[in-house]
């Protein structure tokens, strides 16, 4: 059992350097949102090997880091979406020079 | 048991994890995370943790792998890659990554033989509460307050989504998910699949209580379903401004809230369930709770109101 909770371990901490190597040398902001989710899953993924090593009181693994970790899931997916949100809304403003007008110069303008 | 299927599950995951951020093209490295959240759910199962596997397929893989897609191909339209740093700085870069790797590695496995564990607190709690999966009692019962802040969370990035819409258009529906060209097995497939769907989502709530499945899942799941149907064309976004929207987003949290003080009168305090009918309320609260949570899953993958394409 601790073997197989060893393996996982080193596969949660590859997860995170894999993600934080991608987060420091992508250019582009969607990657290093995949990069950054990255390195969340392998947080997350430590969390389960814990658990698991720390199983007691009949359960196969300690259920309280598990609990957190789905909240955390949830967390992580309400962030993913709120900054893909403001990249495709950044990237719309720097691509349509018509909304980079203030509301009020664009009324003029059609006045 | 042997322990090459574990093997090679983790060279799966760190292979998938490479291609993400080798992947050439941006599409490539989405779908190589959906890969990736798959995978892990596959992980999680073999850490004994079914909830978190069914969590990580429903929104690691799932949810935030159509977000993404469809992130993809909005932005293909608008911009195209930069180029990458030099490769010395990569190496370096590289390296650093590999010795930080190491060092959590040493930090997380190094600890002591006998980890600090909470399942006897746990374990005492489900007696009290009556629930057969102690995932729910953590999730609502024992640590409900993060339950709670988890649902603001959600219901402010929501609004943080909301915000980000352009002034002329604000309160309208977002963009249509509809695809460009009608594809008949898709239609075929959003005329068939719901039904059943729904009863998947149905049945992950309501037996999330003794065994494995939750709100979270099943709210999912609705929420996959309706995504469905829109992307096939046969339903539209709803206005963000219709009022019944917006009290269907607030109502679970509402609900959980008004819950947590009424605490103080039936029970011990914020958030703890009058003794003999915690179930019954933990129940209640999880139906409520997924209703919102499908809505607000949906609403956030549909994005800001948006201009209809000229």
């Amino acid at each position: 059992m601790s073997d197989v909770t060893t393996l996982y371990g080193l596969c949660a901490s590859g997860l995170i350097a894999i993600g934080i190597y991608g987060f420091s040398l992508q250019s582009e902001p969607l990657r290093r949102i995949i990069s950054f989710n990255l390195i969340g899953t392998g947080v997350f993924l430590l969390f389960g090997v814990a658990a698991r090593r720390a199983a007691a009181a009949g359960f196969l693994a300690d259920p309280v880091p598990h609990a957190m970790v789905i909240t955390g899931i949830v967390v992580a997916f309400a962030a993913t979406a709120l900054t893909v949100a403001l990249i495709l809304r950044l990237a719309e403003l720097n691509t349509d020079p018509e909304e980079n007008i203030q509301p009020e110069a664009r009324d003029e303008k059609s006045a | 048991m042997s322990m090459l299927p574990d093997l090679l599950l983790v060279m799966l995951v760190l292979g998938a994890a490479l291609w993400t951020v080798a992947a050439r093209d941006r599409r490539s490295s989405v779908i190589g995370f959906i890969a990736l959240g798959l995978l892990l759910a596959l992980v999680w199962m073999r850490l004994y943790a079914v909830d978190v596997a069914l969590t990580e397929a429903a929104v690691g893989g799932g949810a935030t792998g159509l977000l993404l897609l469809r992130a993809c191909a909005r932005l293909d339209s608008i911009d195209a890659g930069k180029p990458s740093a030099g490769r010395t700085l990569q190496l370096l870069i590289g390296f650093c990554c590999a010795a930080m790797g190491v060092g959590i590695a040493a930090a997380a496995l190094g600890g002591p033989d006998l980890p600090p564990t909470l399942a006897p607190a746990v374990a005492a709690n489900i007696d009290a509460v009556g629930l057969g999966n102690p995932v729910t009692v953590v999730l609502l019962a024992y640590r409900a307050i993060d339950t709670l802040l988890e649902k603001i969370v959600l219901i402010a990035a929501l609004v943080g989504v909301w915000s980000l819409a352009p002034d002329d258009v604000w309160g309208g529906p977002p963009a249509s998910l509809k695809l460009a060209k009608a594809s008949e097995p898709l239609t075929f497939l959003a005329q068939i699949l719901p039904p059943v769907g729904f009863v998947i989502g149905v049945y992950l709530i309501w037996n999330g209580a003794d065994e494995p499945g939750g709100t979270f899942q099943g709210g999912t799941v609705l929420a996959a379903m309706w995504l469905l149907v829109m992307l096939a064309g046969l339903a539209e976004p709803p206005e963000t401004r219709r009022a019944l929207l917006q009290y269907l987003v607030v109502f679970g949290p509402a609900v959980f809230l008004i819950s947590g003080f009424s605490g103080f009168w039936l029970a011990e305090g914020f958030l703890s369930y009058p003794t003999g009918f915690a179930k019954t309320m933990i129940v209640a609260l999880e139906v409520a709770l997924a209703l919102s949570i499908a809505v607000i899953v949906a609403m956030m993958l549909a994005g800001p109101s948006a201009r209809t394409p000229r």
